[in-house]
Formats: C-alpha cells, sequence, structure tokens
C-alpha cells in the first residue's frame, strides 16, 4: 500500500516538473493529465471514491480538454514564444525551492491533530457526500450556479469580437 | 475493499503535506519560470490541485466528509475559473497576436 503511494507520488512530482519544464503546450497538457489521473489514484487511496470520478470526468474530461481545444483552435503547437532570460529561469527554481523548503519548515513544527470523529472508511462514498451537500452545503451549493452563471456570461462576453465602430 | 479502507491507517498524514507541498512549489516555479499564458494557466490548476489532495486528506484523517464537500466546491470554482481565463487567452491572442505575457505589461506601471 505505501508502495502505492509512493508509485502514485512519484508519478505525479515527475508529470509536474514536465509540465514546467516541457515546452510545447500540447505535451503540457498530456502531462498535466497524467498528473490528474495518479491524483484519482490518490484520492481512491483516501477512500474519496466520489471525489475520484469527479476529479476525472471534471478535470481530465472537460477541463484539460478545454486547454487542449484552445491550443488547437489557436494553433499555438509550435513554441514560438521565447522563453525568459537565463537569469530569470534560475532565479525561478531557486524562489519555487526557497518556497518549498519554507512551507516545508511550516510544516514540520505544526502539532499532532487528533481526529474529531471516530474512524470510518465510509465518508467519501456518494450517499455521505450527497448527505452533507444537501444539509449543511444546501446555500453554497445553490450560489454555485450563479457562480457559473455569471462565468459563463463572462466568458461569452470576452469571447465576443468587439467591433470598432460601436461606440455604446 | 478491506485493504483500500486501510490505507490511510499505514500511511501518515505527513506524506500527504509533503506531497502537497512538493506539488504547490512546482505550480509557483512554474508561474515564474514560463512566459506562455496557457502553461501559467495549467501551473494555476496544479497549485489547485494540490490543495485539493491536501484537504481529501485531512478530511480521510478526519472521518469528517466537510473537507470533500469544500473539495467539491473548490472543483466547481476552478471549471468557472477555467472557462473564464481561457475566453482571455482567445481574447488576448485575437488582439496582439500572440499567448505572450511580457506583451500584456501596461498594469506593471
Amino acid at each position: 500500500m505505501i508502495f502505492l503511494f509512493f508509485m502514485l507520488s512519484a508519478i505525479m512530482v515527475i508529470s509536474a516538473l514536465f509540465v514546467v519544464f516541457s515546452k510545447s503546450p500540447i505535451n503540457n497538457v498530456i502531462f498535466l493529465i497524467i498528473c490528474f489521473i495518479a491524483m484519482a489514484g490518490h484520492y481512491i487511496l483516501l477512500n474519496a471514491q466520489f471525489l475520484a470520478v469527479v476529479h476525472i470526468i471534471v478535470y481530465t474530461g472537460a477541463i484539460m480538454v478545454l486547454f487542449l481545444f484552445v491550443i488547437m483552435l489557436l494553433n499555438l503547437n509550435k513554441a514560438i514564444i521565447p522563453q525568459k532570460s537565463k537569469l530569470t529561469r534560475i532565479m525561478a527554481v531557486i524562489t519555487g525551492g526557497i518556497f518549498f523548503l519554507v512551507l516545508l519548515a511550516a510544516t514540520r513544527q505544526t502539532f499532532e491533530i487528533h481526529a474529531r470523529y471516530p474512524f470510518t472508511s465510509e465518508i467519501g462514498l456518494v450517499s455521505n457526500v450527497g448527505k452533507t451537500l444537501f444539509h449543511e452545503f444546501l446555500l453554497p451549493f445553490e450560489l454555485s450556479s450563479v457562480l457559473f452563471l455569471s462565468a459563463m456570461v463572462g466568458a461569452v462576453m470576452f469571447g465576443k469580437k468587439d467591433h470598432p465602430n460601436d461606440d455604446d | 475493499m478491506n485493504q483500500i479502507t486501510s490505507a490511510i491507517q499505514i500511511i501518515p498524514l505527513e506524506y500527504y503535506i509533503v506531497l502537497s507541498v512538493t506539488l504547490f512549489s512546482i505550480g509557483v516555479m512554474g508561474v515564474l519560470f514560463r512566459r506562455n499564458i496557457i502553461a501559467i494557466l495549467m501551473c494555476l490548476e496544479l497549485m489547485f490541485n494540490s490543495v485539493n489532495l491536501l484537504l481529501t486528506a485531512f478530511s480521510a484523517y478526519h472521518s469528517d466528509p466537510a473537507g470533500q464537500v469544500f473539495v467539491f466546491f473548490i472543483m466547481i470554482v476552478a471549471a468557472a475559473e477555467v472557462a473564464v481565463g481561457l475566453s482571455i487567452v482567445v481574447m488576448m491572442k485575437r488582439n496582439v497576436e500572440s499567448v505572450d505575457i511580457n506583451l500584456l505589461n501596461r498594469l506593471k506601471w
């Protein structure tokens, strides 16, 4: 079991590094999809079956396809954009490393956490998550529909061609 | 099923914290490293997902489904954010003929 954890983690970290360092946007999307599928495996390890399914459907099924769609629509596959200067790139890697060390050192200092509820392995099943979602979190769930509506209106407004003659 | 349910009692919570911190740092590094705005959006997704993984881990270790509902809401927000962000990318490509973020530096000064 711990071997499975380390294997999934290694896949995730290596493909995440490829997302950063690979030049072609199509390759970035492919490696991000690999990373997300490994993350769905982590969700299954954590007994969050509903989240694993939703993660596969929403992220790798919808969001990544949206990325691929935009890349193909805008014909961005050629890596024509020059990279940042070498100094900036080195500084970016150093900053990321220092950020990692600081966060790691901060989490080393945490005290031990005791579980609030006795251990059950069934909290990630659809019935339990659904009960919590529709009892305690009903209002945020309904409000998220308003968020989606405004996001849709915003996306359509941004995507619309603006005519230079219209001044209204 | 029994084998899977016992997994989180074997793996310490610290491992998940270290994994999430690693992924989040890779995302931060990618945002600083790249000039392509689509790659930057992808690194943003990476950071979102590291936070999601940590929330799920804490939720599983506490046996509290509220954390997983929160991850669900984060996924909703991420989907909306990606839709708006990619439409901004399309608009940028249409107006300045490039997806290079160094061309959009008017707000810097």
